[in-house]
């Protein structure tokens, strides 16, 4: 009996207490449910609540909020344009999503543009991803060659052309550029008996990378000891690709990266680069190549200017002084981004006025003066933050006068959207095992073809 | 046996029981219709509720698996016969089986798969003895035993990223790398580890090693402890030495133990991804210049975040997926020859 009154108090207990049992268990589902529906929501719904709300209604004083998108340290907020926007336009107010690798960002920005929702205001879009916008998003940008206060004629032509369609929208104004220069170590150029005053250097290979080659036999021939002439085959190679008048498309936007000569002179000279045993086999933002800086294990690299603060990052004290910048046998743009406005936005005038203010001359001579972001605004040229730039580091190198001549001598090179994933392959499958491995350089180049090949095989 | 049924009272009263309860209750009071009606709806709703709350209860994991299981395997099945770019996903075109066929003559594809079952074998074989061999060791009455249990649970607790960093700086291809340095100092030449075929393998197969050993090692423990201790005592009676003892004792009580722990390395070693992905330099989804350990998961990887063809990313998850199943089966049918020789 005892057993029974005990499975009856039981059976109450259960029974009075599950009514609250169940609704707090419903409750849970009901609150995991809708975070779930939520949490797929929130993802559309809330970027663009902030960029589109900002309509007119943001803040409740009346101010319009505009965001911009960008990728790593972009540099446009470290270098204060923002406030000074915002202290001009007293109606403005602007946000910052950062995004830290372009890798993460890029995809992202396409499906955010493929859906419509989730966008900023602005949009930062990196060099190697322009032609992929350029060619299949455009329509879902604005124009902004037409904006109030963008002058063609400041900007470099190769520049404007890269953020402009076939059919002339221009949907990308361009922040920075990157032409290139080659830095040298003074020191190690002495002891092995080559030139050291940057313009004689220059000279050494002046207009043609065979001389380039030549140098770097020389350079061997009385090497200091554990030092090689370049830092390795790959970075070579695209040093002459970006050099040359065509690359891996043609004008009319066909791949042409298996017989191109220009993507067939790279090939050779870095071969024999590698052939000749003038690298340090090295593959560039390895951490090896990094300590080879700080070793000074290579003579030579080619360097945008951003790439000045970084050798001075790995290079350290013990490098200063030792390094300056000579001229490219032909020079090439690395790197470099555009500012883009996306037609979902909701205060795209107003954005577009601001990529307009930001992409002019004057401030991109500012951020180039702060961030050592180079200006893609010819005009900028003139103005004294460029004109009279020299980087002590580099032992007073007239850096600005430096690059802006090699930003004029850029060729005009017919970009696509693959240019990032061919030249990837190339280096990687390709001259990279003929560099590192010694495989034969026509063994090389069939592999490489074949896994671009399959690439972009859709 | 005995605390069985005091489970299944607690767990659910069944009706017999709940029937007797209101015939003692209908004693005491005979005619109450109301209360009677009051009874019947708490019954009910009490049926309703015994009924339906354990699926309202396992309702959250299922609503997940849903969302993030079950929608993205079948999206994934639905793009795979899809020519799909990354950069536009909602552009569909209907391709049929081509994606699956391609992977037939496509060489990258069977580069992998042989990657990824050497690299398997070459890391989950050493990996599992050698787990076994430190459980052993661990289920002895150590000082510190605690300790040392923690210890070996630490790579498992190390990220990828962190563990295959120091693995890249050890494995160097030049006299820096501490491998090469260790090998100098007995006469041996560097190795380019990365650039050769079976030296790459090898490499990413120690970092899997080295991360997965210690959590097997301690499933085997937890099993070894469950291992009555009078089979021990009965075997050393009958003079068996400690090796046979782990032969004849050990190892054949833990045969499910050890099934499980190869099922689970094996579906680890098909989806094998970060270290290859992190081993090489700059992160390349090649897996070396020659492909040369470029597993399933990472050239998945590269077809659909580098090289954009979702469609045909789809198609080698869904490959994948299918020789995962392949496996599960054959799980299955050793199991049940392993029960029945038991």
């Amino acid at each position: 009996m005892a057993g029974t009154s005990g499975l009856q108090e039981d059976a109450m207990r259960y029974r009075t207490r599950t009514p609250r049992r169940r609704a707090v268990a419903l409750a849970a589902v009901a609150a995991l449910a809708t975070g779930l529906l939520a949490g797929c929501a929130e993802d559309s719904d809330e970027p663009g609540g902030s960029s589109g709300g900002g309509g007119g209604d943001g803040g409740g004083k009346g101010k319009t909020t505009l965001t911009v998108g960008v990728f790593g340290a972009f540099g446009l907020q470290e270098a204060g344009l923002y406030d000074e926007y915002e202290r001009n336009n007293p109606g403005i107010e602007i946000k910052q999503n950062s995004v830290q690798r372009n890798e993460n960002y890029w995809p992202a920005l396409l499906t955010h543009l493929s859906s419509g929702s989730g966008l900023s205001d602005i949009q930062a879009v990196e060099v190697g991803n322009i032609a992929e916008l350029t060619g299949t998003h455009s329509a879902k940008l604005v124009d902004l060659g037409r904006t109030q206060g963008v002058d063609k004629g400041a900007y470099l032509g190769w520049k404007w052309q890269q953020g402009t369609t076939k059919d002339g929208k221009t949907v990308g104004l361009g922040t920075d550029i990157g032409p290139t220069g080659i830095c040298y170590r003074k020191d190690l150029f002495e002891k092995a008996g080559l030139p050291t005053d940057r313009e004689e250097v220059g000279k050494l290979w002046a207009g043609d990378w065979k001389k380039y080659l030549e140098a770097g036999k020389r350079y061997k021939q009385k090497a200091p000891e554990g030092t090689a002439f370049v830092d390795g085959a790959t970075g070579v190679m695209a040093a002459v690709h970006a050099s040359g008048k065509e690359k891996f498309y043609d004008a009319e936007g066909e791949l042409v990266y298996k017989d191109s000569a220009g993507v067939k002179e790279g090939w050779d000279i870095a071969a024999q680069f590698a052939e000749a045993g003038l690298t340090a086999k090295l593959q560039q933002f390895q951490p090896s190549w990094d300590q080879a800086f700080a070793n000074g294990s290579f003579a030579t690299v080619t360097c945008p200017p951003w790439m000045l603060g970084y050798i001075k990052d790995k290079a350290g004290d013990k490098g200063e002084d030792q390094w300056d910048v000579a001229a490219a046998p032909r020079p090439g743009n690395w790197g470099g981004s555009f500012l883009t406005v996306p037609e979902a936005g909701g205060s795209k005038e107003e954005a577009a006025k601001l990529v307009a203010w930001l992409t002019a001359p004057e401030q991109q001579a500012k951020l180039f003066d702060k961030r050592a972001s180079f200006p893609s605004a010819e005009a900028a040229y003139d103005l004294p933050e460029v004109k009279n730039a020299k980087n002590p580091y580099f032992g007073d190198t007239p850096v600005g006068k430096i690059f802006a001549r090699a930003a004029e001598g850029v060729p005009v090179q017919p970009i696509g959207p693959k240019d990032g994933i061919i030249s990837q392959y190339l280096a990687d499958t390709g001259m990279l095992g003929v560099d590192q491995k010694g495989t034969s350089p026509d063994k090389a180049w069939d592999k490489a073809m074949k896994t671009i090949d399959n690439a972009l095989d859709q | 046996m005995t605390d069985i049924p005091s489970d299944t009272r607690t767990a659910a009263p069944s009706a017999g029981e709940e029937g007797a309860a209101r015939r003692a209750r209908a004693a005491v009071s005979p005619a109450d219709p109301a209360a009677e009606r009051r009874r019947a709806r708490r019954s009910r709703r009490y049926r309703r509720d015994v009924r339906w709350s354990p699926y309202v209860l396992i309702a959250p994991f299922f609503l997940f698996f849903l969302a993030f299981g079950l929608f993205p395997l079948l999206y994934t099945g639905w793009a795979s016969l899809h020519r799909v770019e990354l950069g536009t996903p909602t552009d569909m075109e209907w391709v049929g089986l081509r994606n699956f066929s391609r992977l037939l003559d496509d060489d990258f594809f069977w580069n992998a798969l042989r990657n990824t079952f050497t690299i398997g074998v070459i890391s989950t074989v050493p990996q599992l003895l050698m787990a076994l061999g430190l459980a052993h060791l661990l289920n002895y009455r150590l000082r510190g035993s605690m300790f040392f249990r923690v210890a070996i649970l630490t790579p498992y607790a190390t990220s990828v990223a962190a563990a295959t960093l120091v693995f890249v700086l050890m494995f160097s291809r030049t006299d820096h790398g501490m491998i090469n340095w260790g090998l100098g100092l007995v006469g041996i030449d560097a190795v380019d580890w990365q650039n050769g075929d079976w030296t790459a393998q090898f490499a990413v197969s120690a970092i899997v090693i080295w991360r997965w050993t210690g959590y097997n090692a301690l499933i085997y423990l937890a099993a070894m402890q469950a291992i009555p201790k009078d089979l021990y005592e009965s075997a050393a009676l009958d003079g068996a030495s400690r090796w046979q003892q782990f032969r004849h004792v050990t190892v054949p009580s833990l045969r499910p133990t050890i099934l499980f722990t190869c099922v689970v390395s094996t579906i680890g070693a098909t989806q094998l991804f970060g270290e290859p992905l992190l081993f090489s330099q700059g992160a390349s989804p090649t897996g070396g210049s020659d492909h040369q350990f470029q597993t399933l998961g990472l050239y998945l990887y590269e077809q659909g975040w580098f090289n954009q063809h979702l469609g045909r990313a789809s198609a080698i998850a869904w490959t994948m997926f299918l020789i995962l199943v392949l496996i599960g089966l054959l799980n299955w049918v050793i199991s049940r020859r392993i029960r029945r020789n038991a």
